[in-house]
């Protein structure tokens, strides 16, 4: 049997294929695929605010101490954060299962 | 009241393009297209025309310009020709996809090598299947009134997608005629103000032009190409309402002649007049000839053109155009199709003509005329034929 | 109809000329079609161009190869084209120069019917310039009546401003000393 798998169909696609709600891409779960997490020395880290800039995909937030923590639903994993840290207060480590 | 003017049909277009108060033309200029934004951009400058000119670095950046003017809900104007709409090309494929109601007056010409400034439809013919909706003007007049109706149709939301009017370069962009001109009401009644279903806009955030994944690219393709066939309904209903506003009236497909008619010959754009021309003199010999003119070439007009022509026992289709190593020109391959294995429809010859400036003739008519007769009785080797071209 | 073929040099002002004979035309009410020989423009070298007048609407966009009416407004321009080729029978060649009609005959091999104007002297004279555009309309004018004198300097008037005046007087000049011989 051939398989269809179309994820819309041509009568119910949007006009011109826009994106019509804006900030949509919060819906996509970026962070299942990662094979690497972030994990933050707090000891080392001096709450400078690089990994949240760096973050391609915005997965850093303040937490009420200031340290900031990667929302492990959007982390994919990059290890951006890892690199730009000036205080290598950020160790990637392998993700389990 | 509308103004019977004897002017170049250049300069008609941009007045045209200032009845109907476009809003942003980003242009790049190019023989024989100049003389169309030269006027252009005199006329926003003279402040005849409350209009952004974009004296943009190239076409590749006009069409780009287009875009995004367009998409924040701007009446937006270009022109172009040749190796410049070939720059084009890359961004040309993006408005009709993303539904950009531009209007692009193309003043046809040759492609290079060798370099040729001259009319043909080389240059059109490689972007046949960009998306835009394609018509194509045998005079001055048609020129201006194609230029209106094609803000009117682009712009309804039913179609929302761009349009190319083509234009011959040099024998219509260059050429002294007799032109009306309408008022400037009759042309605010005919375009009613631009009125985007969706555009960029700060307060109201979307995004235009995202990816397709596998998943949806086809899905994007068929609604686009069913969108720009059901856009004739609007083309043609739309050409009903200038006959209304403007007394010319305007059909997908054309004919001249053609009752009774056993040969027809089968144009597009300016050469159609010289073959009435023609048509008349050899019906004068008592020759059963008449003309079909295809005036939509995208969409592309199927039932009118069999309507029009599949009485004829014989179809002589002229092309522009010379694809190389191809079985035949474009028009020939399309009316082919049309009529494959249909029963009784006519024999299909299909001639090369006026390639790169080279005047198209009554004689040159009376010659595929003749050759298309010979052709009936005895099948030619090759599905097309060069006509007036030198051997030695 | 009436067709007419131009020759000039690039740079004179001939398709110039052809664009105000065929918007006097349509002033008038006709029909008519000016075009260039749309060739790469290059100053000096011999150009065409082409004009059509009609009381119907014009369907044909070929160039003009059987003119009833060949305007020629440079002087050397005789011995370097075949300025009466494809010529009607009863068609005409209008000429700028200085010499007689037995001459003209003589030295261009001409047998048709044609029309004379010393040109450039009525342009050096008249507009300080051998620019003899405007002045052989005047020639046309008297020759051939293709067009109105009256749609013809309102064309003109338009098309030069404050120049007018002086190539209207050209114009006049010429159209008073064109000599035409059957
Ligand atoms: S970049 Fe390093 S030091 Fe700076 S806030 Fe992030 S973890 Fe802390
Ligand atoms: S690993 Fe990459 S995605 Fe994850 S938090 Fe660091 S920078 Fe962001």
């Amino acid at each position: 049997m051939a398989v269809n798998d179309a994820i819309v169909g041509w009568k119910t696609i949007t006009w011109g294929c826009h994106v019509l709600e804006p900030g949509n891409s919060a819906e996509f779960r970026t962070g299942d695929w990662r094979s690497q997490r972030p994990v933050v020395d707090k000891e080392k880290c001096i709450k400078c605010g690089m990994c949240w800039i760096f973050c391609p995909d915005m997965a850093y937030s303040q937490d009420d101490e200031g340290y900031y923590e990667a929302d492990m639903e959007y982390c994919k994993g990059c290890g951006i954060c890892a690199h730009e840290c000036p205080k290598d207060a950020i160790t990637m480590v392998a993700e389990e299962g | 009241m509308a103004r019977r003017v004897g002017v170049e049909v250049s300069i008609a277009i941009a007045e045209a393009v200032k009845l109907a108060k476009a809003e942003v033309i980003p242009a790049y200029p190019i023989t024989p297209q100049t003389h169309i934004v030269e006027h252009l951009s005199e006329i926003v400058a003279n402040g005849e025309l409350d209009a952004e000119f974009i004296p943009v670095e190239s076409e590749h950046a006009a069409m780009s310009a287009c875009c995004g003017s367009s998409a924040a809900g701007a009446r937006t104007f270009t022109s172009s020709s040749s190796q410049g709409l070939s720059l084009m090309s890359e961004v040309l494929y993006i408005p009709p996809a993303m539904r950009l109601p531009i209007v692009n007056v193309v003043a046809n010409r040759a492609m290079s090598a060798p370099i040729s400034i001259w009319n043909d439809h080389q240059d059109i013919m490689v972007q046949r299947d960009t998306g835009w909706i394609q018509t194509f003007a045998e005079n001055g007049q048609e020129a201006v009134d194609l230029t209106l109706h094609a803000f009117r149709v682009a712009e309804d939301r039913r179609v929302s997608l761009p349009i190319i009017v083509n234009i011959d370069g040099f024998t219509l962009s260059h050429v002294i005629e007799p032109i009306e001109l309408p008022d400037q009401e009759a042309v605010d009644a005919y375009i009613p103000p631009f009125k985007p279903r969706y555009k960029l806009d700060p307060r109201k955030p979307i995004s235009m032009g995202p990816v397709g994944i596998p998943e949806v690219y086809t899905e994007a393709k068929v609604a686009q190409d069913n969108i720009i066939k059901n856009s004739k309904k609007v083309i043609v209903k739309a050409w009903k309402e200038f006959a209304e506003q403007f007394g010319r009236e305007y059909n997908p497909v054309e004919t001249y002649r053609t009752d009774d008619a056993e040969i027809m010959l089968v144009t597009m754009g300016s050469i159609s007049e010289t073959a009435m021309t023609a048509v008349d003199k050899m019906r004068d010999a008592g020759q059963k000839v008449g003309l079909v003119r295809i005036r939509l070439w995208r969409p592309f007009p199927g039932p009118e053109f069999r309507k029009a022509a599949g009485k004829a026992k014989v179809l002589a289709v002229i092309d522009r155009t010379l694809p190389p190593g191809a079985l035949c020109g474009p028009v020939g391959a399309e009316l082919r199709s049309l009529f494959y294995k249909i029963p009784g429809s006519p024999k299909i010859f299909s001639f090369v003509a006026g390639l790169g400036g080279r005047d198209v003739t009554v004689a040159r008519f009376e010659e595929i005329v003749e050759k298309a007769k010979k052709y009936a009785k005895k099948r030619p080797k090759e599905l097309y034929e060069v006509i007036g071209v030198r051997e030695k | 109809m009436k067709e007419v073929r131009l020759h000039g040099r690039g740079g004179q002002g001939g398709v110039t000329s052809a664009e105000l004979v065929a918007i006097a035309a349509i002033d008038e009410g006709k029909y008519a079609q000016a075009f260039p020989s749309f060739g790469p423009e290059r100053r000096g070298a011999p150009v065409a161009a082409f004009i059509r007048v009609s009381d119907e609407k014009i369907r044909t966009r070929e160039k003009v190869y059987t003119p009833d009416i060949v305007l020629v407004l440079d002087p050397a321009l005789p011995s370097l084209v075949d300025v009466a080729a494809g010529l009607r029978d009863d068609g005409i060649v209008i000429l700028n120069t200085h010499l007689t009609e037995a001459e003209v005959r003589k030295e261009f091999g001409l047998k048709c019917k044609l029309a004379m104007v010393d040109a450039t002297k009525i342009a050096i004279e008249v507009l300080g310039l051998p620019i003899t555009n405007t002045t052989m309309l005047g020639a046309l004018l008297k020759a051939t009546g293709i067009v109105s004198q009256s749609h013809l300097e309102e064309a003109l008037d338009r098309r030069f401003g404050r120049i007018a005046e002086k190539n209207k007087k050209a114009l006049q000049r010429a159209f008073d000393e064109t000599v035409v011989a059957a």
